[in-house]
């Protein structure tokens, strides 16, 4: 099985844009004399995580330079390095190199590789320490595929640097020779064009020249060239007329922010090579950006807010609609139609809104093919596997925090649950075990199945080692009980329940993390032939499609799922069962009544089915007939949930807001149906 | 009475953690005067119909629709068989946020906000009211007036008042 591994680069593309964003806010705003190590940790956590994501993906060149940069963030988070200007300044290059490296594998734009050679050599320069006090280009140059271009480092570490000044005022010149001169020595001479040249001669490097210079003109007409390249190229320099030099001069500026800082004074015959190349890379940049602009990044609370007011919108259009009902139709009928078009303007702008958080199952379903396949492999196993429902949507914050429980449950069956291949043969099973991953809504929940038809869990060796660990357990206990003993912390690790051991390392965790998210976990589990182990998790966001009924004068809503149809008996088909309610027969089949009134102490219009209407309601398998007063209508609700204010309540999966302004309360059907085998029992609410 | 030595007094408070505020909302319940701090107090809204919840307790009305949100509604004078409870015009709901929980809660007649100084808050006696007295921060005393000051916070997170689940061990 293949898997588009394609489908997660955007994802990565996004995540590392991000990461390096907040990591060039880190470096600028980073203290260097007393760097704050909150900080140099989170600079590192992201150049980690951009390494790991590129691993992922083989983008080796970028895993090349974060690889650098995170060893020397690592030896200076610890302190076995003191961080200098330069260490930010090679750390802010190289997130330039690895934007560049980025855009490349994105968009396909040409990648600088002499720039991301320059970069590597800059950090292995500071890393082996050799950079302490040596300007960046010199430490860099040696090795540099242009040597001929290195500044030329007299025996103290200075550089010579010249400085051609664009034409400014006097007032600015003396301003600059006097900032300059505080960083070494400074000599300055007139051009004919009335141009003043610095020549400087200073253990700092070009950079901290350009930082000076721009507090007083444009980085962009300022020229400065290194004073080994300084009889040469000073005769050569074209004058500011000179187009080509004129083009090339705002690349030179970026000096302070791109690697080709190290490309200080390129003999003439490299210019138009890096003019082009340069060009050629400014257009790619702007392809790049329209690109980018397809997605953008925005706060949950932001959408959540908008997700409110579309809300708050559809109950006001609803009101509105009610309102107008009532008008003679010939009369207004102008205001009807727009009223009209305002009811399909905002059904749409509430599918479109609610879509942002919505995201297919898939994203996450898509992940286990290959894991599946990896591990059954490693482990000498057939498996196949399966997934049903990926195409059902899920809030996108529970889907993140789905991953990581799923991924454990789908390994633990997969290691523990499918069992060898001959011990299959022997108990007369398919060789391939089955491994099937589901999701489906159900009752205002998100079910998430993760079933195999291996071994099952053993009964008896959960509960042994239960007693052994001292928790309160019976032989007694129903099946459902015991298995959820594997979710006790610190139950299990070896040889507990089946044979390859295992079967609830983590389990716990699992657990936690699920009933984190508002949801649950069950199990199933037959010996011999499987386990299922059910998630499920409450929408906390969703729009479901509802029947609204009506018991005395409360209005309930039936989600439309659970319904198969309404009818209202003739009195002859509903039979009394003694001491176990009434059934209803219909078509041949004999249906539990569910008498809603009853459940929820309404006082109804109508006690008798053959008066009222019953509901025929089918889940997990089981059918009843609900017994309501009428029903009122069909629409979407928004479904809210009780428990963010409230508890849970039983028998209700949620609350949705009427047209009206009012509450109701949306039915738990899964829950009625389980209710009405034991209606005569203890009462199951409360 | 100076600033500086309010501020003292209060901190000291805080630090015993008798008192979490020195601004209350007096509301009445029957013939009781109550009051809760100011800061829980998310408004003040008139009584609206409300969806009941089976078999709930009858002192939980049921839920509102407030602005978008599910929020649940509570009868004090039921809770407490205090006065009796009709509705109409001028009953008060006032609408606490409490941790991020936002609910209701049905009085009498809300009457208005007082600063009480620290020295003016009496320890509640062991017995007396209606209220359990873990629930009380004291009593605050102002000319003829005498306040139950509630703990608000403690009260409506009781597994007595039923409306935060509590969650299993």
């Amino acid at each position: 099985m293949t898997i588009d591994m394609s489908q997660f680069y955007q994802v990565f593309f996004d995540e590392a844009d991000e990461l390096l964003a907040e990591m060039e806010k880190l470096l600028l705003a980073l203290d260097v004399s007393a760097p704050d190590s909150e900080d140099l940790n989170a600079i590192f956590r992201a150049a980690h995580s951009i390494k790991g994501g590129a691993a992922t993906f083989a983008f080796n060149d970028i895993t090349e330079v974060t690889h650098m940069l995170e060893s020397l963030l690592d030896r200076i988070r610890k302190g076995e390095m003191a961080l200098t200007p330069d260490h930010v300044d090679a750390f802010l290059v190289s997130k330039d190199v690895l934007t560049m490296q980025m855009d490349g594998h994105h968009h396909g734009s040409s990648v600088d590789q002499e720039a991301v050679g320059n970069v590597c050599l800059r950090l292995k320069a500071l890393s082996l320490g050799s950079a302490a006090d040596t300007p960046v280009p010199a430490a860099a140059a040696p090795e540099s595929v242009k040597p001929e271009a290195a500044p030329v480092a007299d025996a103290d570490g200075n550089c010579s640097f010249r400085i051609e000044l664009p034409e400014v005022p006097q007032r600015d010149v003396d301003a600059l020779a006097a900032e300059l001169g505080l960083l070494g020595t400074i000599s300055q001479e007139s051009l004919a064009d009335k141009r003043v040249v610095f020549t400087l001669t200073t253990p700092e490097s070009q950079d901290s020249i350009v930082a000076i210079c721009s507090f007083v003109l444009d980085p962009d007409d300022l020229k400065i060239t290194h004073g080994g390249a300084q009889t040469g190229a000073a005769e050569a320099e074209p004058s500011a007329e000179d187009p080509g030099y004129g083009l090339f001069e705002p690349v030179k500026a970026d000096a302070a922010s791109q690697p080709v800082a190290a490309m200080a004074a390129p003999t003439k015959a490299e210019k138009p090579a890096a003019e082009a190349k340069n060009l050629g890379r400014r257009a790619t940049d702007k392809e790049g950006g329209s690109q980018e602009s397809s997605s953008i990044r925005v706060g949950i609370e932001k959408v959540d807010q908008l997700i409110n007011l579309v809300g708050e919108l559809v109950i006001t259009q609803a009101m509105i609609e009610q309102r107008i009902s009532v008008l003679d139709p010939i009369q207004y009928e102008r205001l009807l139609n727009s009223v009209g078009q305002l009811t399909r303007n905002t059904r749409d702008l509430q599918e479109a809104v609610m879509s942002i958080r919505m995201m297919p199952m898939d994203y996450v379903f898509s992940r286990f093919p290959r894991m599946v396949r990896d591990l059954a492999g490693k482990l000498g196993k057939k498996v196949e596997f399966v997934t049903r429902g990926a195409a059902t949507e899920l809030d996108k914050g529970l889907i993140e925090r789905i991953v990581d429980p799923l991924t454990h449950l789908v390994r633990n069956s997969v290691d523990h649950g499918i069992e060898m291949p001959e011990k299959r043969r022997a108990s007369g099973k398919n060789e391939t075990g089955k491994l099937t991953l589901s999701a489906a809504h159900q009752g205002g929940n998100i079910v998430i199945e993760v079933s195999d038809d291996g071994g099952g869990l053993n009964r008896d060796r959960i509960l042994d080692k239960a007693k052994q660990q001292g928790l309160p357990v019976s032989d007694t206990m129903p099946d459902g009980d015991v298995w959820q003993l594997i979710f006790a912390p610190g139950f299990s690790t070896a040889e507990v329940v089946t044979d390859v051991s295992g079967r609830g390392v983590g389990m716990d965790v699992v657990k936690r993390n699920i009933t984190a998210m508002g949801g649950t976990v069950e199990i199933r589990s037959v010996p011999g032939a499987g386990t299922t182990i059910a998630i499920s998790l409450p929408l906390t966001l969703a729009i479901l499609d509802g029947m609204s009924i009506k018991v005395g004068e409360e209005v309930y809503i039936l989600p439309l799922g659970y319904v198969i149809e309404s009818l209202q008996p003739a009195s002859e088909d509903v039979k009394d069962i003694a001491g176990q309610g009434q059934v209803v027969k219909i078509r041949g089949d004999y249906l539990p009544l569910i008498p809603l009134y009853r459940i929820f102490a309404i006082e109804p219009k109508f006690t008798d089915p053959s008066q009222g209407i019953v509901v025929i309601l089918e889940a997990d398998g089981k059918k009843a007939a609900l017994l309501v007063d009428a029903l009122v209508g069909q629409q979407q609700v928004v479904v809210k949930n009780l428990e963010s204010n409230f508890r849970k309540v039983a028998g209700i999966s949620g609350a949705t807001i009427l047209g009206d302004g009012g509450v109701s309360l949306i039915l738990d059907v899964s829950a009625l149906l389980r209710s009405s085998r034991q209606l005569n029992a203890d009462p199951v609410f409360f | 009475m100076s600033y500086t030595t309010q501020t003292q007094a209060q901190t000291g408070m805080r630090a015993s953690g008798e008192v979490a505020g020195n601004e209350f909302l007096a509301f009445t319940l029957g013939q009781e005067e109550y009051g809760i701090d100011i800061l829980r107090v998310q408004e003040i809204r008139g009584y609206e119909p409300v969806t009941r919840i089976a078999n709930a307790p009858d002192f939980i009305k049921g839920v509102v629709n407030l602005r978008g949100i599910i929020v649940p509604v509570v009868d004090m004078r039921i809770k407490f068989s205090l006065g009796t409870p009709t509705y109409d015009q001028f009953t008060v709901v006032i609408i606490l946020n409490i941790g991020g929980r936002v609910m209701g809660m049905v009085v009498d007649s809300v009457s208005d906000v007082t600063t009480l100084a620290p020295e003016q808050v009496k320890p509640a006696p062991e017995m007396g009211t209606t209220f359990d007295s873990d629930y009380l921060i004291g009593l605050g005393t102002l000319n003829e007036r005498m306040l139950i000051l509630v703990d608000i916070d403690k009260l409506m997170s009781s597994t007595e008042m039923g409306l935060i689940e509590k969650i299993a061990a």
